[in-house]
């Protein structure tokens, strides 16, 4: 038997059969998750697909200038994974709550809030995390200059998981209705903002050569407190989800 | 000779439960307990409430009034959770994973009943054959046999069943009551809903009936 370690594990004597550690439940989630993930891994690519087109179009669209293209690059692949993110953030508890999946989870000896995580964690691995991996490639593609890639991923890989837990949430108060991706994507809409404002703030710092590191640790505070306060939030949607 | 409380209450209590969607009466007021080893079967037409009852007492809905004790104790999502197994009318399978997958993934959460396998529950509710196809390919009856197998694998004393028969042919609602019979001779205890046109094979099931 594997025997896992149990950060987690609930200490209430009165239980009458051994409840599985929070850890495994996390582990079973993630896996199920990445089982899922590469079942419909054509959909997966479709993301992947959208950041290279239209990072391929730009510089046709523009013209051929290099220098404009340097200056705008960071910007431009920030705002393409935005957007790249966006319509898989819709889905992200959908088949679960039609399939009845989602009551099974309110229903486990479990935490709401750390399958609710869990969950977001699987999803920007699956789908956002391909798309940071890329950004060399889309770099090329739009003339960023080289020393800046490292900011731009870093950025990236703050805003990224940010805007995930933002969505999770959305996407959880927006799980039961109908089409509900263009609602989402207008409720995210300010949230994104501040978020695009600070990452795009370090890579205009270090491609003017200043400081860059004050917006970074805006976005990993804000990093810090999504990942504690958005899963508690993200759990009272699905609650209600499943009660309507 | 006085026990501890947790193990002479009934498992399942209510008193004056009701509930009420936009300040129209559902169901209610309802009294009754559900001891270890007890079937409680509850009846009602259509739109009568049993669904509604059912998502009460398993808390994923607030009771308008009255109160609810479980084991005891009032019911709270601590005190509650992983001791039901809830079959809804939606299976809670994802219909691109297969069986053992969808078991898997609750087992993860709830942990397995003691001697409990996946292969051995899928053997039991007929469907050891078709253990790795996706859900999704199978027919409504074998979704509902896939959906049962969850009962035999989870540990929770309490079944809440919402219309188990649904779909099943003969030989599967012989193996619901099986079933329900074998929980409550080892110490669960079950409440089932029905829309009465199936025989329930317990004469000793308590019922309620749910007007419209």
């Amino acid at each position: 038997m594997i025997t896992v370690a149990q950060p987690f594990a609930d200490s209430s004597p009165a239980i009458m059969t051994a409840r599985p550690g929070a850890w495994r439940a996390c582990l079973a989630l993630l896996r199920r998750d990445f089982l899922l993930a590469w079942r419909r891994r054509g959909e997966l690519f479709l993301p992947l697909l959208y950041a290279v087109i239209v990072a391929a179009l730009f510089p046709f669209a523009l013209g051929p200038e290099p220098q404009l293209l340097a200056r705008i690059a960071g910007g431009v692949l920030l705002v393409i994974v935005v957007l790249a993110m966006l319509p898989a953030l819709e889905s992200m508890f959908r088949t679960d709550l039609e399939d009845g999946t989602l009551e099974q989870w309110l229903l486990a000896p479990q935490p709401l809030a750390l399958l609710a995580l869990t969950r977001v964690a699987a999803h920007w691995i699956t789908t956002v995390l391909p798309l940071i991996v890329v950004m060399p490639l889309l770099g090329a593609l739009l003339n960023l200059p080289w020393d800046v890639l490292p900011v731009l991923i870093v950025a990236l890989l703050l805003a990224t998981p940010l805007l995930a837990l933002l969505g999770a949430v959305l996407s959880a108060l927006t799980a039961g209705a109908r089409r509900s991706g263009i609602l989402l994507a207008l409720m995210l809409l300010p949230l994104a903002v501040p978020v695009v404002i600070f990452a795009a703030g370090a890579i205009a710092a270090a491609q003017a050569g200043l400081p860059y590191l004050a917006p970074l640790s805006w976005l990993a505070a804000a990093l810090v407190l999504a990942v504690v306060l958005a899963p508690l939030a993200c759990a009272a949607a699905l609650r209600i989800a499943v009660e309507a | 000779m006085n026990t501890s409380p947790a193990t002479v209450a009934p498992l399942l209590e209510a008193h004056r439960l009701a509930f009420a969607r936009n300040d129209e009466p559902v169901f209610g007021p309802l009294d009754f307990a559900l001891a270890r080893g007890e079937t409680l079967l509850v009846e009602g037409d259509n739109g009568s409430g049993k669904t509604t009852l059912l998502r009460v007492l398993a808390g994923m809905l607030p009771a308008s009034e009255g109160e609810i004790r479980f084991g005891g104790m009032p019911a709270s999502n601590d005190a509650r959770n992983g001791q039901m197994v809830f079959l809804g009318h939606r299976s809670g399978m994802n219909e691109a994973l297969s069986a053992r997958e969808n078991l898997a993934f609750l087992a993860g959460l709830y942990g397995t009943r003691e001697g409990a396998t996946i292969g051995s529950v899928m053997q039991e509710v007929g469907l050891a054959a078709w253990i790795d196809e996706p859900v999704g390919t199978l027919s409504a009856g074998q979704k509902k046999r896939a959906a049962l197998a969850r009962l035999l694998l989870l540990p929770g004393d309490l079944w809440l069943l919402d219309e188990p028969y649904a779909n099943l042919d003969r030989h599967g609602i012989d193996l619901v009551n099986a079933l329900i019979a074998a929980h409550c001779m080892r110490g669960g205890a079950v409440l089932l809903t029905s829309h009465g046109a199936v025989r329930f094979a317990d004469p000793h099931a308590r019922h309620i009936h749910l007007a419209a």
